[in-house]
């Protein structure tokens, strides 16, 4: 066994520690993730097609026309995001349990490699997720919009996004995957009743209120809003989107923060 | 075997070297103190009973493991250093592949993180099913894989990046006797290319096919010698008596920890015995 060790792994990697981040292992981790997604086509239909089959769920339900273009752009927010949320909480906590993680922890990655692979691969499938919802909601289920649909699949996807990352970070926190799967009422659900979407934000007592501006769902059904009620892009909406990238960002260095090499 | 051959490498050529290793989980001592050095170029087998710290050593020396005193290095390096991560190879009791990949996928992905590229990584991958008789087996998944196939799939894994030191905890549990015989030739091979190997097992049936013993009882080493060694110290017939009769000897606080060449009690059956360590 003489196989030579590549130029990544000798010793002037080493002596600064394994890079937080490089690009051909970040792509790797993807490729890998997408791997046992083609693996396993039941997740993949299931990805794709509840967040489709829940909005013509509520056109029926709701069964108003101009109510259902106020609330489409809303649910096309907060489906993904929820969906993403508990996929990835449970996969990276089943990459806990199974050893996988301490055993890529004992090699030559980078933390950041491991989160940046699961958002790439996880966005990819968020893009694919929020345009098969957009194209059955603006054809088949008639939502109308004021403006393009380009912005609204920007900022679906970025939901989508953010609910990987808050889920990557809330898996540190779950042991088992009975855990994980609890995270999903325990995280998710009181963002959804103070994101705006069942109440209007402004409408609630300051304490409630205080919680929703901390609340990253709210500002996620709030750029939603916006983009629904104009027909172009707004200052406003930037700014909901810059502070979902920046709880993505976030929720993404917290969730490498949480990786631990050593154990006590 | 010729007791020089067995006794010089350990000595000579030591790749893991502890001192005085103490490791507290939750409160309570799991490792009491060891000192020990591993060879280059032998297998050396690390033997005790269920839980009497085998698998906290291995991951201290992995480096996944918080040391609370005392001291471990490997190739010179602490152990967790960065330029160890693509040096030592580690097999966990529980395989740690991706169940819902098929195997190449598997060994190519880890491959890739080990700093492999291009015809070195599909190489690799090649030469380490064919070691491991996976062969034809690459494009399942390892989900679908039987007990035996599953632990070799683990064990490919720890192979990939050709370590210097390769830790396998527990490795061949439960495995049929003939695919038993043949990794322990596997595991030979590798350390006649130079590696340090290191085998833990709580099975003594596994300890003769060892060039080198580390006994282990209750985060404590009993002796450390070679098979022959530890039955010439001990004057017991088979490994498995000469366990018990250093697990029966009473061991004074700071002695029988020793690296030494044989087996040390401070008293019992081995006082008096040709080799006298010490703690020096």
């Amino acid at each position: 066994m003489t196989l030579a060790i590549t130029a990544r792994s000798g010793e002037a990697a080493g002596r600064r520690g394994t890079p937080l981040f490089t690009p051909a292992l970040t792509a790797a981790t993807a490729r890998r993730v997408l791997a046992q997604l083609r693996h396993d086509p039941r997740t993949v239909v299931m990805m794709l097609a509840v967040p489709s089959v829940l909005m013509i769920l509520l056109r029926y339900v709701l069964d108003r026309p101009l109510a259902l273009d106020r609330l489409a752009p809303e649910y096309i927010g907060v489906f993904p995001f929820v969906i993403m949320f508990i996929v990835t909480a449970i996969t990276t906590q089943r990459e806990r349990a199974r050893g996988t993680l301490e055993r890529l922890m004992a090699m030559p990655l980078g933390r950041l490699d491991l989160l940046a692979g699961y958002a790439l691969a996880f966005g990819f499938v968020a893009c694919v997720q929020v345009t098969v919802v957009l194209v059955i909601s603006l054809t088949w289920l008639g939502v109308t919009l004021p403006g393009s649909a380009v912005p609204l699949a920007v900022v679906a996807v970025l939901d989508a996004v953010l609910g990987m990352a808050l889920g990557l970070f809330a898996s540190a926190f779950a042991r088992t995957e009975f855990q994980a799967v609890q995270f999903m009422p325990a995280f998710v659900l009181p963002q959804a009743l103070l994101c705006g979407l069942v109440v209007a934000r402004a409408d609630m007592t300051p304490v409630l209120r205080w919680l929703s501006d901390v609340l990253p769902l709210s500002y996620a059904v709030d750029a939603m809003q916006r983009i629904s009620a104009s027909p172009s892009w707004t200052a406003a909406i930037t700014a909901d989107v810059l502070v979902i990238l920046a709880f993505t960002a976030a929720a993404l260095v917290g969730g490498a923060l949480t990786l631990r090499r050593r154990t006590r | 075997m010729p007791e020089p051959a067995v006794l010089a490498p350990a000595v000579a050529a030591p790749v893991v070297v502890g001192s005085d290793l103490v490791v507290k989980r939750g409160g309570h001592v799991v490792l009491d103190g060891l000192t020990f050095t591993i060879g280059g170029g032998q297998v050396t087998g690390l033997l005790g009973p269920s839980g009497c710290g085998k698998t906290t050593l291995l991951r201290t020396l992995v480096g996944v493991q918080v040391i609370t005193a005392g001291s471990v290095t490997l190739l010179g390096l602490p152990a967790g250093h960065p330029v160890l991560r693509a040096r030592v190879g580690y097999a966990t009791q529980e395989q740690a592949v991706y169940t819902d990949l098929t195997l190449r996928e598997n060994l190519r992905y880890f491959g890739t993180v080990l700093g492999l590229r291009g015809a070195a990584l599909t190489g690799a991958v090649a030469k380490t099913i064919a070691a491991l008789d996976l062969t034809g087996l690459d494009k399942r998944l390892v989900g679908t894989f039987s007990g035996g196939q599953l632990a070799r799939a683990g064990l490919a894994v720890a192979l990939l990046g050709e370590p210097r030191v390769l830790m396998l905890d527990e490795p061949t549990v439960g495995l049929d006797p003939v695919l038993r015989r043949d990794l322990w030739g596997l595991f030979h091979r590798i350390a006649a290319d130079g590696a340090a190997v290191l085998v833990s097992s709580h099975v003594m049936d596994e300890a003769a096919r060892c060039d080198h013993l580390l006994f282990m009882r209750d985060g404590r080493f009993l002796a450390q010698a070679s098979p022959a060694e530890m039955l010439r110290q001990t004057g017991a017939t088979d490994l498995e008596d000469a366990f018990l009769r250093l697990a029966r000897a009473p061991v004074a606080p700071g002695d029988g920890q020793t690296a030494g060449d044989g087996p040390m009690a401070g008293d019992g059956p081995m006082a008096g015995g040709p080799v006298a360590g010490g703690t020096a």
